[in-house]
């Protein structure tokens, strides 16, 4: 990095806590943690956490990855101007641009073994760090995956590595529920879904091999709809994804659910995978409520008959349409022992609630014991929506996406409608 | 002239002067009738169809579903918004510097009146103002619309 294309880049990064300050989230019901020096953060927390705004206007932050040095590197979306990754460099409860790059929006961000990973919407990337954690060629990225399907729907590709060299792409299905036509009314299911070839599912590729195609992957698991939330758990050495489940249950089928059963089902689900698991999309969905594997109406259900022999069931089923986006395993030590090992999951919010209201906005904590679920998932960060009315309208200020665990224990939560990083952390 | 055709021209008179004050009064009030009724009709089409990807207040939902507030496609050309609703939508476009990823659906199988009523609805809520809508501008439009393919 150049001091004087530096000093262009944190100039106008000055006013961002100016920024802040001039707009806090108004909500009685807010406990805010944070250091009087600091602006506040506007989220509501377990007793002894406190939440910090160490950036903001970012533009899309989708998904971010901390370096053993404490800097934050965030993936962008869709932007305008600029570059589609930023390099965040800490100083207290501050953070500055030092650095950004890449050419392209996406979703993707992770960090392992020396190098940066990073996707767009149909090509995956990666960067060699220094042993200060910064990369050491921006312009020139090694493409190590192209040619994922992008057709617009579902086109986001969410990236994570195993400890054996591997890396797991998303590869979402461009269809609500593989629809003969996609969400028409009373549209049946095409037969033998034929989306699962090339999307709809988990692929596997070498992490350190260029130019890899569809054909020199393992396509590792299918029947998942669209994952964006995805984390390698190292308890278990497994991969856990969480995925979106379908849409629109009553708009396509108004004689077999009601308004409100297609406000809450089907479930938007946890699944531990193995190499070549099933989880049944587009041919079933979970019903959270009666934890059963319901045959969707596409393909013959009446909204009570069950299937799915020889898919996988969930993990944990949380809410419909709540929109998890980012998925964590915590390893670190700052937080209380609970916490250890269990899984941080960030819900991006509803749409497909309406007109009943619109929820999720908030990040929620499963505890694990032993590499499996225990007891009842429980909201762990809330506020980022603002007041109620704007939770429920789903106007909400700020959407959780992304979630990374800095080297110190702190837990990070990017939001890609205002561009905010919020840094979380426990004070005893 | 004749008391007789004093008679008839007075007649005539008054006929025309009732027969112009009596269009003039059910000209106003049925468009002023019809306007909202087929706003509330309209309303009705917008909750059950429309509403749980464009949202109630017609926000839409964020790189996924467009608003329909003060769009060129709400407001612009009624062919090309009938068009929509009969075809549906899955072009790859910017509204207002946003992209949108969702497929609309077809919804053909609304009758000419419902599909003026919820265009009607559109173009005059959510801070719209736009002319109405009205089931024979539909039904010319859905017997020149070629399927897309």
């Amino acid at each position: 990095m150049k001091t004087n294309s530096l000093f262009s880049l944190v100039m106008p990064l000055a006013l961002i806590p100016a920024l802040v300050l001039t707009n806090p989230v108004v909500n009685k019901k807010t406990v805010t943690h944070t250091k009087t020096a600091t602006a506040p953060a506007g989220l509501t927390l377990p007793t002894g956490f406190e939440a910090t705004v160490i950036a903001d206007n970012l533009g899309q932050a989708r998904h971010l990855a901390i370096t053993p040095q404490n800097d934050i590197y965030v993936k962008l979306n869709h932007f305008k101007t600029g570059k589609g990754i930023l390099f965040l460099h800490q100083n207290g409860d501050k953070s500055t641009v030092a650095n950004s790059f890449g050419n392209y929006g996406g979703t993707g961000m992770y960090i392992k073994d020396g190098y940066l990973y990073a996707s767009s919407d149909e090509d995956v990337y990666r960067y060699k760090l220094n042993a200060k954690s910064e990369v050491i060629n921006p312009d020139a990225p090694e493409k190590i995956i192209s040619g994922l399907l992008n057709r617009r729907e579902h086109e986001s590709k969410s990236i994570v590595l195993d400890n054996d060299g591997n890396i797991y792409v998303n590869v979402g299905a461009y269809s609500n529920s593989c629809q003969v036509k996609d969400r028409q009314k009373g549209s049946m299911g095409r037969p033998g879904c034929p989306i699962l070839d090339s999307a709809g599912g988990i692929w596997q590729f070498k992490a350190d091999k260029l130019d890899q195609h569809y054909g020199d992957g393992v396509h590792y698991a299918k029947g998942i709809r669209n994952t964006v939330g995805l984390d390698w758990n190292q308890q278990n050495n497994q991969l856990f994804i969480m995925q979106h489940g379908r849409d629109q249950l009553h708009d396509l089928f108004p004689d077999l659910y009601t308004v409100q059963q297609s406000a809450v089902e089907p479930a938007e689900c946890l699944y531990a995978l193995k190499k070549g698991d099933d989880a049944g999309w587009p041919y079933i969905y979970y019903d959270q409520e009666r934890h059963e594997k319901i045959l969707a109406p596409e393909y013959g259900g009446d909204s009570k008959k069950t299937a799915g022999e020889g898919t996988i069931d969930p993990a944990v089923a949380f809410p419909g349409h709540l929109a998890p986006n980012g998925l964590l395993f915590y390893t670190g030590n700052q937080f209380p022992e609970r916490y250890k090992n269990g899984a941080f999951i960030a819900f991006h919010g509803s749409w497909n609630r309406a007109p009943e209201p619109q929820a999720g906005y908030f990040v929620v904590f499963q505890p694990f014991k032993d590499g499996k679920p225990d007891g009842k998932w429980e909201v762990f960060a809330d506020g980022f929506a603002g007041t109620q009315a704007q939770k429920e309208s789903g106007r909400a200020e700020h959407r959780p996406c992304g979630l990374a665990q800095g080297p110190d224990g702190a837990l990070y939560v990017s939001d890609d409608s205002k561009g905010t990083i919020y840094k979380i952390t426990y004070k005893k | 002239m004749s008391t007789k055709r004093t008679a008839i021209f007075l007649s005539l008179i008054i006929m025309l002067f009732s027969l112009g004050s009596y269009a003039q009064t059910k000209h106003k009030s049925s468009t002023h009738i019809s306007l909202a009724t087929s706003i509330a009709n309209g309303k009705n089409i917008y909750i059950q169809n429309c509403a749980s990807c464009h949202q109630t207040d017609g926000g839409g939902a964020g790189n996924m579903n467009p608003p329909l507030i003060k769009t060129t496609y709400v407001l612009g050309n009624k062919t090309t918004l009938i068009k929509i609703i009969l075809n549906g939508f899955s072009d790859n476009v910017e509204i207002n510097g946003q992209t949108y990823q969702n497929t609309m659906a077809s919804h053909d199988f609304l009758k000419d009146q419902e599909i003026a009523d919820v265009l009607t609805y559109v173009r005059n809520s959510f801070t719209n103002k736009a002319s109405a809508v009205t089931a024979s501008q539909v039904k010319t439009v859905r017997a020149n619309n070629k399927p897309a393919k």
